[in-house]
């Protein structure tokens, strides 16, 4: 059999499935009726009369072909009406809830059609067909690859990988994904029907846009990993580091939540650790969990326990590495679908400075938010020397858990290489960089004086630190930065670099000269 | 007017570690000229280019601002005469410029050894960034390729042409693999990898002839066996000279190289030669008069920069060490192994039954003392080798030490058990080995 033809047929049928799935988003069309609006209604305790008649009047029993319109019809009757009510300050009739979110909840009771009506069939030819022609892709690389080695050749040839037109269309498609995601999930309602009959398994409830984004995640994880085993396997410790992320996305991140909820508790992803799961403090979450009784409490003390305790400790015996590539949801998707970009980050002493500002400014606003957060919690009340609490979570969950993470960390995969999250933005990778690069057992040792300056160190270090730099002067690394995701060591020809957890005396020093010289 | 600069000939590893350590001592002007290119860049990287691995940019190890920063000067130009009286040289452009010292660090030059065509079009040795241009300039018309000369460089060519799918035919002299350098098991691995790797390697085969087509290109290759074999690229890989052909009509004294004291000093006052084009006329015990190595031109240029900064040092390279990788078999080596076991030289060796892992040690066979180690598809320790060198410890010390010498990522497989089996079996001991402690691996770590 001709495996490269083998794997331009799964080209193909990836293509087909992807195509169908954002072909999804316009088949169907969306009616409400009175009965189901009314049960809306209740469900939300609305009581503005001036936004009920505009949906009576502009959205019940009317059919809309598309959901652009379904939405801004909704958008614009809940604008207005809140407009209204705030200018006769007639708070409780103010409808809170992000108006994508109303609009999400109506469309997915409103929407008709094949999709809603056809879910699994329409998950193969989405989910299943994307599925099957990524590993018809994938796993012929076992031959077409070669003998097992590193696998590189090309990297910069290839228009997806070194920033030509395939990586800006790629760029172009996953912010649109995010933008969609974040923002406007009301438009994608008829993807959150395909993966409904999972979600009913696993939780009881239909699927939500964060079930969807759950799954999908899983699901891209697992096909990347299986790459990432292919093109990997010379290497136990990237197979181990990858079967690990992959273990904690899947298990933690996506499964216990989810059956949580079909317990009645709340949705909890216990890796997933403050200041990364930046509202842990908030209220919500905090009255969420001390009324979900012992077992809230437990996540409450775990979550606490987790930031100030399990993760320092870890750091100092490990490195940030335990975490930031063997358990982390973002460091799992960097390791998994970013890995063919790696080598995009930039290498400068500017952008490390860049980074040094970023990551530790967005550290010092989650923490400022945090204290803002509980000095309101715990006074009751929602200002604090002028600033409204509220408005520092907006914007922080706006800029940095929304914009950031989602949108440019994942988004920018194709142009500034997969760890952009974690390398300008991450605030747990701030704090656990400083644990690490001031009292940690771990360093990438530099092998007396065998470096010849080549820079594929350099070139496929995914957080954009010069490993050469030190390599080629007989240095030890260490930087705060580094996810200890092993592949400069992997990628080194003359067999210069190890990972290593050992005694913090001479952790770093700087020799006048790399070994092999004896003039003293 | 300014005081005369440093001249560093030569932008490759010996002149630009020279100048960096020079600057770290001294203020006085420093200009490296180059012909080869602008910036200084990592030749050893240049097959990670072809190969698509690498942009030409990530060969270069320091930013752009960093030889403003650190005040030291490029020029890119040809130098075509020197005047050691007058101190001074000429470039290709007639410009005359006068230096205080000057360090000539030119490198190497690939051999060509006066074959018939070997200046045709498509014909070429692998070395320079040139190489590497015209390599890709005739790559998009080549489907077959011709290697001459089993050396490290010939295997790399090998690499990064199969790297892009030309079929690959490896002409090699000697019957099996660079063992002229590497004991017999050793040579053998190798040979079966690149078997294994689709390279139509030939041993025992030398060229007699490279073929002309009508415009003037490769078109074939004859070897000595009178076989014709099909080509549209010839890479000439028989080992490199030091490139020193500009000097021809100068008093700077050259044999092969040019000719230095331990001083690194050439018989005219305030010229010096580091590096691959030089030539020790007193080379340490047990190392040869010319090694075109990146380590030792590090270590010359090292060593250079003291002397030139008012502190006088003699070039004096630690135990050897070298390393090179052969497709996907990693291979690095402390202290001395020869290639056939004479004299008092023995070796013990170990072989994976599958992987391609495998090492050897040489041992004194009277007094057992390590004399040093290959290792392939295992990485091993540096500072631990050369400590037991120094220490002139025994193969008995080295064997029980084998798990403190592992430098392989962590959770790969070790053989240090099946190691010490056969060593047990073979030297009729009851070794054992020494469990893994930090205090033994890093006793010689810098403070």
């Amino acid at each position: 059999m001709n495996m490269k033809l083998l794997q331009k047929i799964g080209l193909g049928v990836f293509l087909i499935g992807l195509g169908l799935f954002c072909t999804l988003i316009l088949l169907g069309n969306y009616k409400l009726n009175s009965k189901e609006f009314k049960s809306i209604l209740d469900a939300k305790g609305i009581h503005s009369e001036l936004f009920i008649n505009s949906i009576n009047t502009n959205l019940v029993d009317k059919e809309f072909t598309e959901p652009f319109s379904f939405s801004s019809t909704i958008i614009t009757a809940v604008e207005e009406s809140n407009k209204i009510h705030k200018k006769n300050r007639e708070w409780k009739k103010i409808i809170w809830e992000k108006p994508h979110s109303l609009s999400f909840e109506i469309a997915k009771i409103a929407a008709k059609g094949a999709v809603k009506e056809n879910k699994s069939l329409f998950w193969l030819l989405t989910f299943g067909l994307g599925i099957l022609g990524s590993l018809l892709y994938i796993l012929p690389n076992v031959i077409v690859l070669g003998p097992p080695g590193i696998k590189n050749n090309g990297i910069y040839f290839n228009s997806s990988t070194n920033r030509g037109f395939l990586g800006w269309f790629v760029f172009l498609f996953l912010v649109a994904f995010y933008v969609l995601l974040y923002f406007f999930p009301d438009y994608i309602v008829n993807w959150t029907f395909i993966v409904d009959p999972i979600s009913q398994s696993i939780s009881g409830n239909l699927a939500s846009q964060w079930f969807l984004y759950g799954f999908l995640y899983c699901v891209v994880m697992i096909v990347m990993a299986i790459r990432m085993y292919i093109k990997y396997r010379n290497n136990k410790y990237q197979i181990l580091r990858t079967t690990s992320v992959l273990f904690f996305q899947v298990v933690f991140a996506f499964l216990i939540p989810e059956i949580l909820v079909r317990f009645d508790k709340p949705w909890y992803d216990f890796k997933n650790a403050f200041p990364l799961d930046y509202d842990f403090f908030f209220s919500w979450n905090l009255n969420s969990l001390i009324s979900s009784g012992g077992f809230g409490l437990f996540i409450l003390v775990w979550g606490i326990v987790l930031t100030l305790v399990i993760v320092p400790i870890m750091v100092y015996f490990f490195g940030k590495r335990w975490y930031c590539s063997w358990v982390c949801g973002c460091g799992g998707l960097a390791e998994t679908l970013g890995d063919p970009f790696r080598h995009l980050s930039n290498k400068s002493i500017g952008a490390w400075k860049l980074e040094r500002w970023m990551v530790h400014s967005v550290l010092l606003f989650s923490i400022v938010m945090t204290g803002l957060t509980l000095y309101s919690y715990f006074s009751g009340t929602q200002n604090v020397i002028g600033i409204k609490t509220q408005t520092i979570q907006n914007i922080y969950g706006f800029l940095i858990g929304s914009v950031f993470a989602g949108v440019i960390g994942t988004g920018f995969y194709p142009i500034f290489g997969n760890r952009v999250w974690c390398r300008f933005g991450c605030p747990l990778a701030a704090y656990l960089g400083l644990i690490q690069r001031f009292k940690s057992r771990y360093r990438i040792t530099t092998n007396g004086g065998q470096c010849i300056s080549c820079g594929n160190c350099s070139t496929y270090c995914e957080m954009g630190i010069d490993v050469r730099a030190y390599a080629q002067k007989g240095q030890n690394i260490v930087r705060s930065s580094c996810v200890g995701c092993g592949v400069c060591s992997a990628v080194c020809p003359r067999g210069v670099l190890k990972l290593e957890n050992g005694p913090l005396e001479n952790r770093i020093f700087s020799p006048e000269f790399p070994l092999g010289n004896t003039i003293k | 007017m300014d005081a005369p600069p440093i001249i560093v000939v030569g932008n490759g590893i010996s002149g630009v570690t020279f100048a960096r350590h020079f600057r770290k001592n001294s203020t006085k002007p420093l200009l490296i000229i180059s012909k080869e290119t602008p910036y200084f860049f990592s030749r050893t990287a240049l097959m990670y280019v072809y190969m698509g691995h690498l942009r030409w940019e990530d060969t270069q190890p320091y930013e752009r601002n960093f030889w403003k920063k650190n005040k030291l000067d490029l020029l890119q130009g040809t130098v075509t005469h020197i005047n050691p009286k007058e101190k001074k040289i000429t470039l290709s452009d007639e410009s005359i410029l006068s230096y205080d010292s000057l360090v000539i660090a030119t490198g190497s030059l690939p051999n060509k050894f006066g074959w018939p065509g070997e200046n045709l079009t498509g014909v070429q040795g692998f070395y320079s960034k040139q190489d590497l241009d015209s390599l890709e300039d005739f790559s998009a018309t080549t489907n077959e390729a011709v290697i001459v000369g089993g050396g490290l460089i010939g295997v790399e060519l090998a690499e990064m042409l199969h790297s892009r799918g030309k079929k690959v035919t490896f002409l090699v002299r000697e019957n099996s693999f660079w063992n002229n350098v590497l004991p017999k098991g050793e040579s053998e691995l190798i040979n079966q990898h690149l078997l294994k790797h689709g390279i139509d390697l030939r041993l025992s085969t030398n060229l007699s002839e490279i073929i002309e087509d009508k415009t003037g290109r490769v078109k074939a290759i004859r070897t000595d066996s009178g076989e014709i074999i099909s080509c549209q690229f010839v890479g000439l890989t028989a080992g490199v000279k030091p490139n020193i052909d500009f000097l021809k009509n100068t008093d700077i004294a050259t044999n092969r190289g040019i000719l230095v004291n331990k001083y690194l000093e050439t018989n005219q006052t305030s010229i010096y030669a580091i590096g691959d084009c030089s030539e020790q006329q007193e080379p340490q015990v047990g190392r040869r008069p010319i090694e075109a190595v990146w380590y030792t031109g590090r270590m010359m240029g090292e060593t250079l920069a003291q002397t030139l900064t008012g502190n006088k040092k003699a070039y004096r390279p630690g135990h050897w060490f070298n390393s090179a990788k052969f497709f996907d078999i990693e291979y690095q080596t402390y202290g001395l192994v020869a290639a056939q076991t004479e004299n008092f030289e023995k070796h013990f060796h170990w072989k994976h039954p599958i992987e391609n892992v495998a090492i050897t040690i040489a041992y004194d066979q009277n007094t057992k003392q390590f004399l040093g180690i290959n290792t392939f598809g295992i990485r091993m320790r540096h500072e631990l080798f050369d400590q037991m060198l120094y220490e002139k410890k025994s193969i008995f010390y080295v064997i029980e030490q084998l798990a403190n010498c592992n430098f392989d990522p962590e959770f790969f497989e070790s053989f240090e058990e099946e190691i010490l089996q056969k060593f047990n079996k073979e030297f009729n001991t009851e070794i054992k080995l020494k469990k893994k402690s930090w205090k033994v691996i890093f006793k010689n770590i810098m403070p």
